[in-house]
């Protein structure tokens, strides 16, 4: 989209000098140099050099939209903006930015698209839709209601691990691709703070290079995080980061943590075959998800399936698989501290959660410490220094701030500092972010659960209400021979107002956005309950979910009448 | 029945659509009568409410919550308890007006299904006929309720959130003493199923663990075939699953119980998977004078009978590819470009199958100290998979501890394997009828019979008789 604009301005000489100057920009220097009877010259050249594609990112670096205000004292930087990371967040900010007309920089020390793209939700994706159809085939039950007849289905484990692994690299390659068609300087190095606006950046064994930037943004993200006590030896103690190659299906394998990425393995691994234990230090599993999606869930996912649990435990020592004995784990009990079991089982994945990686940074050298390695931030993702007080011109965005560890997350923090450092205040409103879990069924949900909407109301004193309804009644979810399923309201019967919504059943992450959006644009119930859905389509469920909520307040924006066509 | 409009009844929507779905209500009714169903006219009727069954594969269900408490006037279609399943919370509406008389089952606790849960008075003169009644229920009848939900306990480690039974599920066992059972956790959920006490089970899977196949056995349950895992080319052969003999020998006092090592039960499953390949035995004497005497020749170079064996076998299965073939899926045959001689080895309290690759092509000398180096790696346990797996043909001897012949079990992926025997002096009658005494050695080979027939077999035989007869061509 950004090139398409990009070339249509330029393919038109026509346009006006100035909106060639968004779209483009010029280099500083050229902007003060050259006359206004010099412009035109300039003009043709650009044309020319756009046929040279191979120059175009060299030559057409653009300059911030504030640089172009005369005044300000020219400083003079490399870059308008230069980001740490080349992630998902890093990426959307780069994206983003360039839109914005700053010249842009990108610093990536491993590959470009970061965890989610290598090591994370991509990857994941690809074992996930194995799994899923795997799960379809087997499910005898469920092909014969559908009329259909399948001998039993295989699968062949590298294949499945192939088809991750080139997921990855074609998204890596678009994500490349697409920077640098965009003229984003992908610059390759590990990237440390040297001081206010300056950076340096080299891989080991070569001279270090240093650029300045008007503004940085930090985007390194995480790396999986392992309590101490467990070994990780990468082939039967593993990470998400070694689970994702799937190198082994082991016939029994132990999941450290139930969030959203122990229960995606623990799709991925009883469809392929594997038993699995699931350990939880908390009393429930599930424990990020609202309560009764949470009961639901494990109802589908966890009960039925060859997975069993130990709850309020931790795995306080793990050792792997070694001089032909199994991995042996030994749990603690969450409260007492005392030793309670031992399992013995053929592998372990932990999935605790992620830790961030914000190590040799070089966060000293600007006063900045982390809290348990997360890099303080205030609401616009602008950091905080040892003192309380903000780094002008830094920001951290992702993983890295622990706001909320989710890489779509990371890529809406970027597109906010860049609106910021554009000019326009911006807030991003974290309720309005969804979170979705491919397991299948799917989980999606948005804002706040149901216990912290009624905390929340008792607080500030308001009633809360609550509507569901069922996949069961969907026309398109039976159709599919999908009816399990539910999806949850959860608002305000003064207001209308959404406070979260919450799905369980099929395409559930896909169904979430049109709830999502309405938090963000501040749409409410009464308004959102006319707006009209395909039919039959899955997107009935929250068709309906509106419908049923009662609503007190009338609707505030009137439906515009009847246009003639 | 605002309420269920409202909430509650996730697996429910009542809301109206254009598309009329037809809403699916639990089976809602479960009050009966409770005696005398004939005679409905004379007595006033105190009613039992039943755990009702909201799903097809419901056996027992949790009150999450009553509604209505004791003493309540009830009027027909009011929800009255709310039951988790083993798929959803659903209210439960009465058809009948009458009044909540006693709850016999309180909340939380779990009962089977047509089990009675509560008491519904059509009067209040009945209430307390009522209550007797369900005192004696609770009481005189724990049979199927009260022991019930205390066997469910485990189960409902599975559904009650509540942490004081999610904490209490462990079994008793000391931590990594040598006698603590291990069950996978598929086993687990079948023997709860099956009722089966996975205490007195024998695991047969990877270190003495309990398998559900182990469980599924012990209930009398043919295992299913586990499909959806690709197994390991060694089981890429049909997918028969392996008759499984019923587990139910007569117990005898004083017996231990040692699970297999894990190379042994390799073997285990490896012998029962045979089973499903249709073998025959040809048997053939070889005078073995010639190869003794090169034997001797050649000892001092550091060469192995078990190295002239696999080197004769090589050269005669180069003459017979066939023999050297495997028939993978039952349809056809497998030609193996390599020739690849495993050699059956025991290795203190198992068996491993070293293989000498590519047998045909290297030279005696070589072939000899290849097989050292085979046999110190499988005593230090550091065969690498492709060295025990990857044999074509597999040759077992006895012969060195006196054994004059025995018949071997063909190792599933290959087409044949051989069995030799003693050399021993013979007696022999030629053909003019002079007595003379030769060595003699019996072989007696193991062949698939999907894909190598009596012909083939003889044949190979004869040629390897003959290259043993007249050695000299082994050492070129």
């Amino acid at each position: 989209m950004q090139a398409s604009v990009y070339y249509l301005s330029i393919s038109h000489p026509n346009t006006t000098f100035r909106s060639n100057i968004r779209f483009f920009g010029l280099q500083q220097e050229d902007l003060r140099i050259h006359s206004v009877s010099q412009l035109n010259k300039r003009e043709s050249q650009r044309i020319r050099i756009v046929s040279r594609k191979s120059c175009l990112q060299k030559r057409l670096v653009s300059v911030s939209a504030s640089a172009l205000e005369n005044g300000g004292p020219p400083k003079s930087f490399d870059y308008d903006l230069v980001i740490i990371g080349a992630g998902v967040g890093g990426h959307g900010a780069a994206l983003h930015a360039v839109e914005k007309g700053l010249k842009t920089a990108i610093v990536e020390g491993d590959v470009v698209g970061g965890t989610c793209v290598n090591r994370g939700c991509v990857p994941s994706k690809a074992l996930l839709a194995v799994s899923g159809r795997m799960r379809e085939l087997q499910n005898e039950h469920h092909m014969k209601a559908l009329g259909l007849q399948v001998a039993a289905a295989g699968y062949d484990r590298q294949a499945v691990a192939d088809h991750a692994n080139n997921l990855a690299s074609k998204i890596r390659n678009n994500l490349t691709n697409s920077m640098r068609a965009l003229g984003v300087d992908i610059l390759t190095g590990f990237g440390t703070i040297l001081g206010p606006q300056k950076v340096k950046y080299g891989k080991v064994g070569f001279p270090d290079n240093v650029i300045t930037a008007k503004d940085i943004i930090i985007a390194t993200g995480s790396v999986p995080f392992v309590p101490k006590g467990i070994e990780v030896d990468g082939k039967t103690v593993i990470t998400s980061d070694h689970a994702l190659k799937l190198e082994v299906v082991p016939d029994w394998i132990a999941i450290v943590g139930s969030g959203y990425i122990g229960l995606e393995f623990s799709d991925v691994y009883t469809a392929l075959g594997s038993e699995v234990t699931f350990i939880e230090a908390l009393d429930l599993l599930m424990p990020g998800f609202d309560p009764e999606i949470g009961k639901l869930a494990q109802r589908v996912l966890i009960n039925p399936r060859k997975i069993d649990y130990h709850t309020g435990v931790f795995a306080t020592k793990i050792a792997p698989a070694k001089d032909g004995k199994p991995v042996i784990i030994e749990l603690t009990d969450a409260k007492t501290k005392e030793p309670k079991d031992t399992l013995e089982v053929d592998a372990a994945l932990i999935a605790t959660g992620r830790a961030p990686f914000t190590k040799d940074l070089g966060l000293e050298n600007i006063n900045v410490e982390t809290h348990r390695g997360f890099v303080p931030i205030d609401e616009r993702m602008r950091v905080i220094d040892a003192n309380g007080n903000l780094v002008p011109h830094l920001y951290c965005i992702g993983d890295a701030n622990g706001k909320m560890m989710l890489a779509h997350a990371a890529s809406a923090q970027g597109i906010s500092v860049v609106e910021q450092v554009t000019g326009r205040d911006h807030v991003l409103n974290h309720l309005s972010i969804p979170a979705a879990c491919f397991t299948h069924p799917e989980i999606s949900m948005v804002g706040l659960t149901e216990p912290q909407a009624k905390e929340k109301a008792e607080k500030e004193g308001f009633e809360i209400s609550i509507a569901k309804t069922s996949f069961k009644a969907n026309t398109k979810a039976l159709a599919e021979n999908e009816g399990e399923g539910l999806a949850k309201l959860i608002y305000r019967p003064d207001s209308g107002e959404i406070l979260g919504v919450h799905i369980f059943g099929m395409h559930a992450a896909d169904l979430i956005h049109e709830a999502s959006n309405a938090i963000a644009l501040g749409t409410r119930v009464q308004d959102i309950k006319f707006a009209v859905h395909a039919h039959p389509t899955l997107s009935e469920v929250l068709d309906e979910l509106f419908k049923s909520a009662k609503i007190n307040a009338s609707v505030t924006e009137p439906v515009r009448g009847p246009v003639a066509v | 029945m605002s309420s269920l409009l409202q909430s509650r009844t996730p697996s429910l929507s009542f809301s109206s659509s254009l598309c009329s779905t037809p809403v699916i209500r639990p089976s809602a009714f479960f009050l009966k009568p409770r005696s005398g169903s004939r005679i409905p006219v004379v007595r006033a009727k105190i009613r039992e409410i039943f755990m009702p069954a909201l799903s097809s594969t419901m056996t027992e269900g949790k009150i999450v919550s009553w509604i209505k408490s004791e003493g309540d006037v009830l009027s027909k279609g009011e929800s009255v308890v709310v039951v988790e399943s083993d798929k959803a919370d659903m209210d439960v509406e009465t058809f009948y007006d009458g009044i909540l008389a006693a709850i016999v089952v309180n909340e939380g606790e779990t009962a089977p299904v047509g089990t009675a849960i509560g008491i519904l008075a059509e009067t209040e003169d009945e209430i307390s006929e009522a209550k007797a009644k369900a005192t004696s229920q609770s009481s005189s009848a724990p049979s199927p309720s009260a022991p019930n939900v205390e066997e469910s306990s485990p189960a409902s480690k599975v559904d009650a959130p509540s942490p004081a039974v999610a904490a209490a599920p462990a079994p008793t066992s000391a931590p990594s003493t040598p006698g603590k059972v291990v069950a996978t956790p598929y086993a687990k959920k079948l023997a709860k199923q099956h009722k089966v006490d996975i205490g007195k089970l024998v695991g047969t899977g990877p270190f003495g663990r309990i398998t559900p196949e182990d469980v599924e056995k012990a209930a009398g349950i043919k295992p299913a075939p586990k499909s959806n895992v690709a197994v390991p080319a060694a089981s890429a052969a049909p997918a028969a699953v392996p008759p499984k003999a019923p587990a139910s020998f007569p117990e005898i006092p004083g017996s231990t119980v040692v699970p297999f090592t894990t190379m042994q039960a390799a073997v285990s499953k490896n012998m029962v998977e045979s089973l499903s390949v249709p073998t025959f035995r040809v048997g053939y004497p070889i005078a073995t004078d010639a190869l003794d005497a090169l034997y001797e020749k050649v000892k001092p170079k550091g060469v192995t009978m078990t190295a002239l064996l696999a080197k004769a076998t090589a050269m005669a299965l180069a003459q017979h590819p066939v023999v050297n073939a495997t028939c993978k899926d039952g349809k056809s045959f497998t030609y193996n470009s390599s020739i690849n001689i495993a050699v059956a080895v025991a290795i203190n309290g198992g068996l491993i199958t070293p293989v000498l690759q590519d047998a045909d092509k290297l030279d005696l000398y070589l072939l000899s100290q290849k097989w050292k180096e085979l046999v110190e790696k499988a005593r230090a346990k550091q065969l690498q998979p492709n060295e025990y797996n990857s044999g074509t043909f597999t040759l077992s001897n006895l012969g060195m501890f006196g054994v004059d012949r025995f018949d071997a079990i063909l190792p599933p992926g290959q087409g044949a394997i051989m069995a030799v025997g003693a050399s021993k002096p013979t007696v022999i009658a030629d053909k003019d009828g002079f007595f003379s005494v030769k060595n003699k050695m019996l072989v007696n080979v193991t062949a698939d019979h999907r894909i190598i027939y009596g012909a083939d077999l003889a044949a190979f035989l004869q040629t390897f008789s003959k290259i043993i007869e007249n050695p000299e061509s082994l050492t070129m």
